[in-house]
């Protein structure tokens, strides 16, 4: 099962190379990782998205807690959060498709935030499944280039991961 | 603190300093580049002594058998690049043994780091995996608190080595020296305290069980719980095993202990694991080595309480039903509170169980043989010692009939990798024990193939004056290599014959110790006699033994801990 895991995490030269390394030891998937500093410049916050059955998340959240540099690890997927992923993608738009382009983008809530003579660039942003969405309604032909930035998660409501 | 009692130190000043602060009286090491100034500040003073070894694995070996045999932390100090490469074997067996250690390594100078520099590599990225946790120091500001931190990681929670990598400019500029009293770190915090609940459930289980077994491992030494887990044992009256590495956390000769478990374990041992109802694991990890095949562990319906310090290692490859994390002294206390009882219960139908189990004899062995049996040699080892001596060991063949045949009576007399499996550890390790325990009766058991491994040593053995006994069973073979090739392998014995082998006693001469080539049965226990009466001196003991022989009982790779070859099955 797909499990979205955030870290806390000293903000310390090698502490996302302990981390990753883990993972590859031990033999368990990343999909997407991101890391950032926090408004504590001193921490930065991981999110992991991995998959696995519930006694490989318990082992995966348990390594993660015996390395020292890392500060609380949350489990996300254990209650209601929420999960956005951001995407910028540039495709080939000529003066035909400019319009349906901009028709799809809007959308999806996405934003043209870089024109050429033959390309737009668009700004997505949401969960995974909705960026996958809208790489499907496009033409295939005319994606030039994707870059996403893998998930970032937070719980809802009360629910907060802080030291 | 007040400032006053500050000073101005270099880095290679404050880090002996940091050294002399943490107690440290020995330091194992091997000069270079990089290492200069420490080396240039160690020259001048007196508190702490290094010990020059002929190999950075040497080193940190060393400095390992002086944790496992003392309470005290074992340091070595290694120059940057090969230095530090040399040493990793020997960092990677202690961290597979949850040693506490301190490496010191230099490094190039912090301008140079990244440019392929001479003699730099990348120690921590190189280290990581195989340390608990790691520190590359760019400011001399940062010294003092960074030895502290790796002083308190390495001894703390789950035991383990740390090293500090320290860049060569770092060791010649200057700062304030202070060093920190205490440490807090709001990324570690080790569970000290066990749940109160946790530890009822356990009782309850333990009051109920009817075929109960403690299986207790490396934990219960590394902690010093034996005397607990003894209080423990005798209260409840509960048949006990130890792990290879829990050897000595409780008295190999009481009629409570039924010996080793797993790959190598008694039959008594392995049959009692997988069919009590009741399992209570101490300071074990269920590893491959022990439990064999999980699937076929789990085929018996047991309860297990489960008691380490490192909440990773609970249901890690066994699931368990009462896990307790926490520092094992106290929570055996904790049972003994709880359990009120004064008088063990009768279990007379699982004694009676495993006195039949007994009866197999499993470590029987050719006692009229006309040529050495290894095991003999072990028998008369712990005969002669009279179970005081300090063993270290190497790993194979001969490391399993130690662990067999020598009754360990006390915690950290037993010495050997068994995580890694380091062939190689057990001269540097035994000069590490020697070190700590001055005095003692220091054995290293080995093999042919083992010793030539870090051969070098007996050079610093000399230097220093380590009177080590080194029992060499010579069998010509990697034995534990040519047993599996025997067995799964067809009888093809690829490579695992060593010919032209020295002559050992006249390289221990060579290198100006004594040595003593042991031919006959009957020279056994004479040669032993004479070589412990020399107190002074190292002794090579070469025994010639029995090619053929192999270590019984063994659960073959994969298999389940009660498919076990005997030897009479053969």
């Amino acid at each position: 099962m797909r499990h979205i895991i955030s870290i806390l995490v000293e903000n310390e030269a090698g502490a996302l190379s302990r981390i990753s390394n883990m993972f590859s030891a031990r033999g368990y998937n990343i999909e997407s990782l991101t890391v950032a500093p926090t408004e504590d410049a001193s921490m930065s916050r991981m999110t992991v998205v991995t998959a696995g059955s519930d006694e490989v998340i318990e082992k995966i959240t348990k390594q993660l807690n015996k390395l020292v540099e890392v500060v609380k690890v949350v489990d996300l997927s254990e209650a209601e959060h929420i999960e956005r992923e951001l995407m910028l993608i540039k495709v080939r738009a000529g003066a035909k498709e400019r319009e349906d382009l901009k028709r799809m983008a809007d959308i999806f809530r996405g934003r043209v935030i870089d024109v050429s003579d033959n390309t737009y660039t668009i700004e997505l942003t949401g969960d995974g499944a909705k960026l996958d969405a809208f790489i499907q309604a496009l033409d295939q032909s005319a994606i030039l280039e994707t870059v996403r930035t893998g998930a970032s998660g937070i719980g809802r409501g009360n629910r907060i991961l802080k030291v | 603190m007040d400032r006053v009692k500050t000073e101005q130190l270099t880095g290679a000043q404050i880090i002996v300093r940091c050294l002399q602060a943490e107690g440290v009286d020995v330091v194992f090491g091997y000069p270079g580049g990089a290492v200069l100034w420490i080396y240039d500040e160690l020259f001048k003073q007196e508190k702490v002594r290094h010990v020059l070894v002929r190999h950075e694995q040497g080193a940190a070996h060393a400095a390992d058998g002086y944790s496992r045999s003392s309470t005290k932390v074992g340091v070595c100090l290694v120059t940057s690049g090969p230095g530090l490469t040399n040493a990793v074997t020997g960092i990677a067996t202690a961290y597979m043994d949850s040693i506490p250690m301190i490496v010191i390594s230099g490094q190039v100078p912090t301008h140079a780091i990244g440019e392929d520099a001479f003699q730099e590599c990348d120690t921590v990225g190189i280290t990581r995996p195989c340390v608990k946790h790691n520190f590359l120091v760019r400011d001399v500001k940062d010294l003092a608190a960074t030895m502290k931190k790796a002083f308190h990681i390495a001894t703390t929670g789950r035991p383990g080595p740390v090293l500090v990598d320290i860049p060569k400019d770092v060791t010649t500029h200057t700062c304030e020296f202070q060093y920190p009293d205490t440490v807090s770190m709001r990324s570690y915090n080790p569970v000290k305290k066990a749940h109160a609940g946790q530890i009822k459930k356990a009782v309850q289980l333990l009051l109920e069980a009817q075929r109960p077994l403690i299986y207790s491992g490396g934990g219960v030494v590394q902690a010093n719980a034996a005397a607990q887990l003894r209080e423990l044992a005798k209260r409840t009256g509960f048949p006990i095993t130890n792990t290879l590495m829990g050897l000595g956390g409780f008295p190999a000769t009481d009629a409570q202990f039924l010996g080793m478990l797993g790959m190598h374990g008694t039959y008594e041992a392995n049959m009692a694991m997988q069919r009590c109802d009741v399992l209570l694991a101490i300071g074990a990890r269920f590893d491959d080595r022990v439990i064999g095949n999980p699937a076929h562990f789990a085929q018996d319906p047991r309860k297990i309480i489960h008691v380490d310090i490192d909440p990773s290692s609970i249901s890690k490859r066994v699931k368990v039903d009462v896990p307790i994390v926490g520092n094992i002294p106290d929570v055996l206390e904790d049972f003994l509170k709880l359990l009120q009882q004064d008088k063990p219960r009768d279990f007379k139908p699982w004694w009676e169980q495993i006195a039949q189990w007994r009866a197999k004899d499993c470590l029987k062995y050719d006692r009229k043989a006309k040529i050495i049996k290894p095991q003999f040699v072990l028998e008369k080892l712990y005969e002669v010692t009279g179970g005081e001596a300090f063993v270290t060991s190497d790993v194979g063949q001969h490391q399993m009939w130690a662990a067999q045949f020598y009754k360990f009576e006390q915690p950290r007399r037993w010495i050997n990798s068994g995580g890694l499996g380091t062939m190689g550890f057990g001269l540097p390790a035994a000069m590490g024990v020697q070190m700590a325990n001055p005095g003692a009766s220091v054995v290293c058991v080995t093999g042919e193939s083992s010793i030539q491994m870090c051969l070098q040593e007996l050079s610093t053995c000399k230097q220093y004056r380590l009177p080590i006994k080194i029992v060499n069973l010579n069998n010509k073979y990697m034995g534990m290599v040519r047993q599996w090739q025997q067995f799964f392998h067809g009888n093809r014995y690829s490579e695992s014959y060593m010919d032209a082998l020295p002559d050992f006693v006249k390289l221990a001469e060579g290198y100006g110790h004594s040595g003593m080539l042991i031919e006959q049965p009957a020279d056994v226990e004479p040669a032993l006699r004479e070589a412990f009466k020399r107190k002074n001196e190292l002794v090579f003991l070469d025994f010639l033994t029995d090619q053929t022989e192999n270590v019984y009982p063994m659960i073959p790779g994969g298999k389940g801990i009660t498919e076990m070859i005997l030897s009479e099955d053969l």
